[in-house]
This record gives C-alpha cells, structure tokens and sequence, in this order.
C-alpha cells in the first residue's frame, strides 16, 4: 500500500497550487480587475485633466489690463503705430497697444508658466505628473485586498482547511503576497498604457528596459506593502477589520506622499512624512523612469528606500502570519 | 487487542482567557470504529476537531493521533488524516476536478498518483460526470460529496467529519452515509465525526460520546447509553390539577417520577406491563388521565436526559445556521 513516504511536500509545490488558485480566481473575475483600473481612471480623467495647472498662466486667465498699469510697464501715449489693416486694435488705459508688444506679452507669459512648472513639477504639464503617480494609487489597493481575501478564506472555512494539510505555512503566506503582488504589476501596466493614451508625455531618454525598472520598483513596494496587510488581517474573522483599515489608511498615504504635488511645495511637517511614505519613492522612481530625464542615481536611492522597506516589512509580515498560523 | 487512535487527556481550550470551549475532556477511539460527537450548538464539538486537526492548538492537555502528538507532531499528524469541515471550502470558482487536485497538491502527492486517484474518488462519490464543472453550480449534496473526496485524497487513516450532513435533506443524508460506508470500507479508516442527528448517530455509530458546555457527559455505545437511562419512559398528564407524585411511585417497578408544566415523566421497567397498572392505580384514586405515551429510549431521550435539551431545539438553530452560510457565500460569489 502506498502509504506516507509518498508525499513529497514542498515549498514550491504548495505556493504553485495555492497561487494558481488565486490566479485562476482573478482571471474568473474580469470585472474586478475593471473595477481595480477605473478608480485611478477617474483619477486621471478628473483631477488630472480638470486641474490644468500650467492653464493658470495662459493669457486669458490673467487681466492684460491689469498688468499694463502695473508701474513697470509703460504704456505707450497716443495713436503712435498704425495698425496693419484687417487686424483687432488692443485698447489699454485708453490707448493702443500694438501687436508687436502683445505678442512679447503673451509669450513672455507663456514661457513663464512653463518655467514655473518645470521646477515644481519637472515638467511642463500637470496631467504627466500625476498620471504616473496613479501606478503608487493602484499598488495601495489592490495590496489591501490581499488581507482582504485572507479574511474571506478563513471565513468560508478554506483556510481551515489548508492549516490542516501538512503544506508549508510560509507558502499559505506567499501565495497571498505574490498573488497581490502580481496583479499590482498587472494593473500598473494598464495604467501605464492608459495615461499614455490620455496624453502622458515620456520623456526622451525613455527606453523601454526603463519599464523592467518601474516592474521591480512596484515589485518591492507590493512585496512590503501586502506583507503588512497579510499580518495585520489574519487574525481577524471579521471583514470589517481590513475594510475599516482600508477606508482609514488609503487617502492620508496617497496624499502625504508626492503623488499629487511635489514635495517641496508641502508644508514642513507634510515634507516629514512624505520623505519617509513609500509611495513616494515608488513614485519617485517610476517618474524618473518614464516623464523625467532618466537620472540613476535619484533612481538608485529610490530603489534602496523601496528594497529596505519591502524587506523588514516583509519579515515583519511573514514572522507575524508565521506565528499565527503554525498555531 | 484494541489499538488507540485518537487518544485525547484532559484536552481543554480557552478562547480569549474567559471562554472554555473545550473543558477536560479526554477519549479514546479505536481503529476502525466511527466515533461520535454529540451535542447541541456551542457545545465545543468543532472546537474539539480543530484541535484534533492541528489547526487550533489546545490551551491544556494533551491529544494524539496515531501515537504522533497534535502540537509536537503536528506535521506528521497532518499527513495521516483527512478532514470534512462544517462549511463548505470547496472553492466557488475551480471545477470539482481542479478542487480536489488543489488538495492533492496541498499533500505534496506526486501527480501521477494524485490524477488517478482524484478520478478514482470522484467516481466512488459520483461526481464524475460533473468534474469539469465550476462549484458554484454544485448542489448542497454534490458539494458534500466533493468535500469527501478532498478529505480522503491523501488515502487518511483517521477521517474526521464535522457535521457532514448538516442542512441537507433525508435522502441526500441517506446518500451520504452510504457513501461514507463505503469509502470505510474500502480505505479501512477509522471515523471521528460529529452530528446532531440522533438517527445518523444511533445507526452508525460504534461508540457516542454526548458533549455539553464543553464537557463529556456521557460515553458508551449507542445501546450502553440507552440502557443507562434504566428503562423506559411514560409521560402522562392528568385532568387535576393536584400532585399524584406519590400515587404513581407506590406502584411496583417505577423507579422515577418528574412532575414538570403538568406533565409527568415516569421511568419505569417493563413499560408494557407497568403502564395500565399505573393507570389502573390513578383511577382508583379518582384521577383522570387524559394524555398518555410510552417510550422504549431512544439516543433523544439520552441527549434530553444528559443536557436537558431537546434536540428540536437544535435542528432548528442548524438550519437557520446553514442558512446564514449559504447567503454569506452567495455574498462572496459576486
Ligand atoms: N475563535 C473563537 N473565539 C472565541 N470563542 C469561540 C471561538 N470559536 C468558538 N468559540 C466558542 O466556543 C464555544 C464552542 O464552539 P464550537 O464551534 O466548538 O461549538 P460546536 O459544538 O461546534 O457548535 P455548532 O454545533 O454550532 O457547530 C462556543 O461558545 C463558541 O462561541
Ligand atoms: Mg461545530
């Protein structure tokens, strides 16, 4: 009879079946990937394409007739250009402004702006900046799904189940990781070719071994960010726990980091937190990979922030579930 | 000679450092024999399983399972015993196939082995011809079968059964059990299980032991139990209001008298031949009996008599409790 030397578990063997099932879940259920895409849609669409920050400086925004008083600028007396026929007569404080001036004017305004965004944002159009920030939005939700799901594995009496079967524990705990890991870097691709779409302006020195590196950067922040999320769920029976946890830490994270405004224009304490938030660094290095100039050493630091967080919360994480979970 | 199986001592669990769920209990289970738990809701019957399965770990004593010890030995214990939780954990979204070679990766079991082996029990159990579908289309009893053919992929030596009828209908349970017995005999295991239908208990149980507030309060087989209730049962009521206690001890072979919300519960020997002479002696004293049974105990009479429950109460509880699972997993699916 074959009895108990036929088994050959191993670590592998189970992280191979339980992520397969989790894969094969995912791929059952399209309209939750949908749903995962669209809210860093609307987030595109609403806040980056509404807030059309370099419009600020445009020339009907800013009251010509108001500069022209300002004491720098002197009008000039009397009829003294005629104006080429056919084109509009400027009337300024009661006189004329020739084309010639308006057209400095306009452009002076315009270069202005451009210079204006450059330095706070890197570049020259809101929408560029922040639509790659959305990468950082969609590796927070769809890692807190993973404590989510390991809430409903233990609810529905799967998880028992598993504990019961001489598998690995660490692969119990990988699975769900890798699992969230996974459909972070699925679902960063699909933001990626969306902003694109939308208008995300790459950079020149963009090369496509650069999306090798927005891969590993969101690989680190996925590992470590659904190692917590794992920890903190698994003991809980109860789906409002990761829910309430979900709700509470999403906005502040995304908005104390520098997904939607550059750091440096944040207020002080802001700056504190957002230089030690991951999402930042995350951020950070994919902006540097796609819409900035490729610079490696901002990258590299960036990568060292991310693969220190990734590894002590992971160990974290995965020393937690561990305890738990070999009882 | 009889070989231990399940051996527990003094096994106890304590949630949260003020729940006793499990309170010293200790048991034996033979090989070969199906082992009962009975007892109502709460009563610590999963409790007990899951730490019989190494997934819970006990808060005192001790529990082995084919000589390996629980929380020392938990992986070895793991390898030797297929389990049938109370939920269903089959997974909504695989096929019945896939669910059960899930399993037999969770074993570590060569794949060769492991396909053959999943056909061989998906067929004993009758769901060949729907393997190739999801779960979600499963019925109750189809889903019971697939839970028995994960439980038994790894060839177990003890099958622990966690209510594995509940909430399914008279034929369906009959179905199952055939299938239990069959898939007894045919890998020769030894069954722990739990149930809180007396009938399943009463006919396929070798040995019961009744649970209550997390302590066993009783332990034989199905006839030892019957018998220690000391015979059969007599409940009547009278058309007076008054106490005929006293009338209906002096009559010979009664051995008790309960006298509760107007009814008496009489425990008497040779209940055919001691029932009209009780009547005869009410009547003499002018009582009128207006309501009159006799019952030859049954495992109900034993459960009522160690907890002081009847067991309707219980069913219902069950059903409304399968209820809740199924709307929660309805929930899930979308
Ligand atoms: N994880 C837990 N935390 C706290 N209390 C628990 C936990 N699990 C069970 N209990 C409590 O322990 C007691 C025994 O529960 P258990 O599930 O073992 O009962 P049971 O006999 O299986 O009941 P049922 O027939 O409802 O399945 C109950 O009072 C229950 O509330
Ligand atoms: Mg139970």
């Amino acid at each position: 009879m074959d009895m108990i030397n036929e088994y050959r578990p191993s670590l592998m063997r189970g992280l191979k079946a339980l992520l397969h099932r989790e894969l094969k879940k995912w791929l059952k259920d399209p309209v939750m990937v949908v749903m995962f895409v669209l809210q860093p849609l609307i987030w595109m669409g609403l806040l980056g394409k509404s807030l059309n920050i370099g419009g600020l400086f445009s020339s009907n925004i800013i009251d010509l007739s108001q500069v022209m008083s300002l004491p720098q600028v002197v009008p000039i007396p009397g009829d003294v250009i005629i104006n080429p026929p056919g084109l509009q007569v400027v009337l300024l404080n009661g006189t004329k402004l020739s084309q010639v001036m308006l057209a400095n004017l306009n452009s002076t305004i315009s270069s202005l702006s451009s210079m204006v965004m450059q330095s706070a944002f890197g570049v020259t159009d809101y929408f560029s900046f922040m639509s790659v920030g959305m990468i950082s939005m969609i590796v927070v939700t769809t890692t807190m799904f993973s404590g989510v799901s390991i809430v409903w594995d233990r609810r529905l009496g799967f998880l028992g189940k598993v504990l019961s079967t001489p598998v690995s524990r660490a692969a119990i705990i990988f699975s769900k990781v890798l699992n969230a890991t996974l459909r972070a870097m699925f679902q960063a691709t699909v933001i990626l070719v969306l902003a694109y779409l939308l208008g995300l302006q790459l950079s020149p020195s963009f090369t496509p071994i650069n999306l090798l590196g927005i891969y590993a950067a969101v690989f680190l922040l996925s590992v470590g960010l659904s190692s917590i999320f794992v920890a903190f769920s698994i003991r809980s029976t109860r789906m409002e726990r990761p829910m309430q946890f979900i709700t509470l830490v999403t906005m502040p994270l995304m908005f104390s980091s520098n997904i939607f405004f550059p750091i440096q224009l944040m207020p002080e304490w802001l700056q504190v937190v957002a230089s030690v938030n991951p999402l930042t660094y995350l951020t950070d290095a994919v902006r540097y990979l796609t819409i900035l100039p490729t610079d490696l050493s901002a990258v590299i630091m960036d990568f060292l922030y991310l693969g220190l967080f990734a590894s002590i919360f992971s160990i974290i994480g995965i020393i937690l579930s561990w305890r738990y979970l070999t009882m | 000679m009889k070989e231990v199986v399940v051996r527990a001592e003094n096994l106890t669990k304590i949630f949260n450092r003020s729940i006793v769920a499990v309170d010293h209990i200790s048991f034996n289970v033979w090989k070969g024999e199906i082992f009962g738990f009975l007892g109502p809701n709460g009563a610590g019957k999963t409790t007990t399983i899951n730490m019989l399965i190494t997934v819970l770990r006990p808060t005192e004593g001790i529990a082995s399972v084919m000589g390996y010890d629980v929380v020392k030995q938990a992986n070895e214990v793991r390898k030797i015993i297929g389990v049938v939780p109370q939920e269903y954990t089959a997974d909504e979204d695989l096929t019945g196939y896939e669910n059960v070679m899930l399993c037999a990766d969770l074993y570590g079991i060569p794949r060769d082995v492991a396909k053959r082996r999943a056909l061989e029990l998906l067929d004993l159990v009758d769901l060949l011809d729907f393997k190739d579908k999801r779960v979600e289309t499963y019925s109750g009893g189809m889903r019971r079968r697939l839970e028995l053919a994960c439980g038994l992929i790894n060839r177990p030596r003890v099958l622990f059964l966690d209510e594995p009828t509940l909430g399914l209908d008279v034929h369906t349970r009959a179905a199952i059990w055939d299938y239990i017995k069959r898939l007894k005999e045919e890998y020769d295991m030894t069954i722990f299980m739990t149930t809180h239908y007396l009938e399943e208990a009463d006919a396929l149980c070798d040995r019961i032991a009744i649970i209550d507030r997390g302590k066993i309060v009783a332990m034989g087989s199905p006839g030892e139990l019957k018998n220690s209730l000391g015979g059969d049962v007599i409940t009547l009521a009278l058309k007076e209001n008054a106490d005929a206690t006293e009338v209906i001890k002096s009559v010979e072979n009664v051995k008790n008298v309960k006298y509760e919300n107007g009814v008496y519960r009489i425990k008497v020997n040779d209940g055919e031949v001691t029932a009209p002479l009780i009547i005869d002696a009410l009547r003499k004293r002018g009582y009128t009996v207006i309501r009159f049974s006799l019952t030859k105990p049954t495992l109900n009479e034993v459960f009522l008599e160690y907890t002081g429950r009847s067991l309707r109460d219980v069913e219902e509880s069950k059903e409304s409790f399968i209820a809740h699972r199924i709307t929660l997993m309805k929930a899930r699916g979308r």
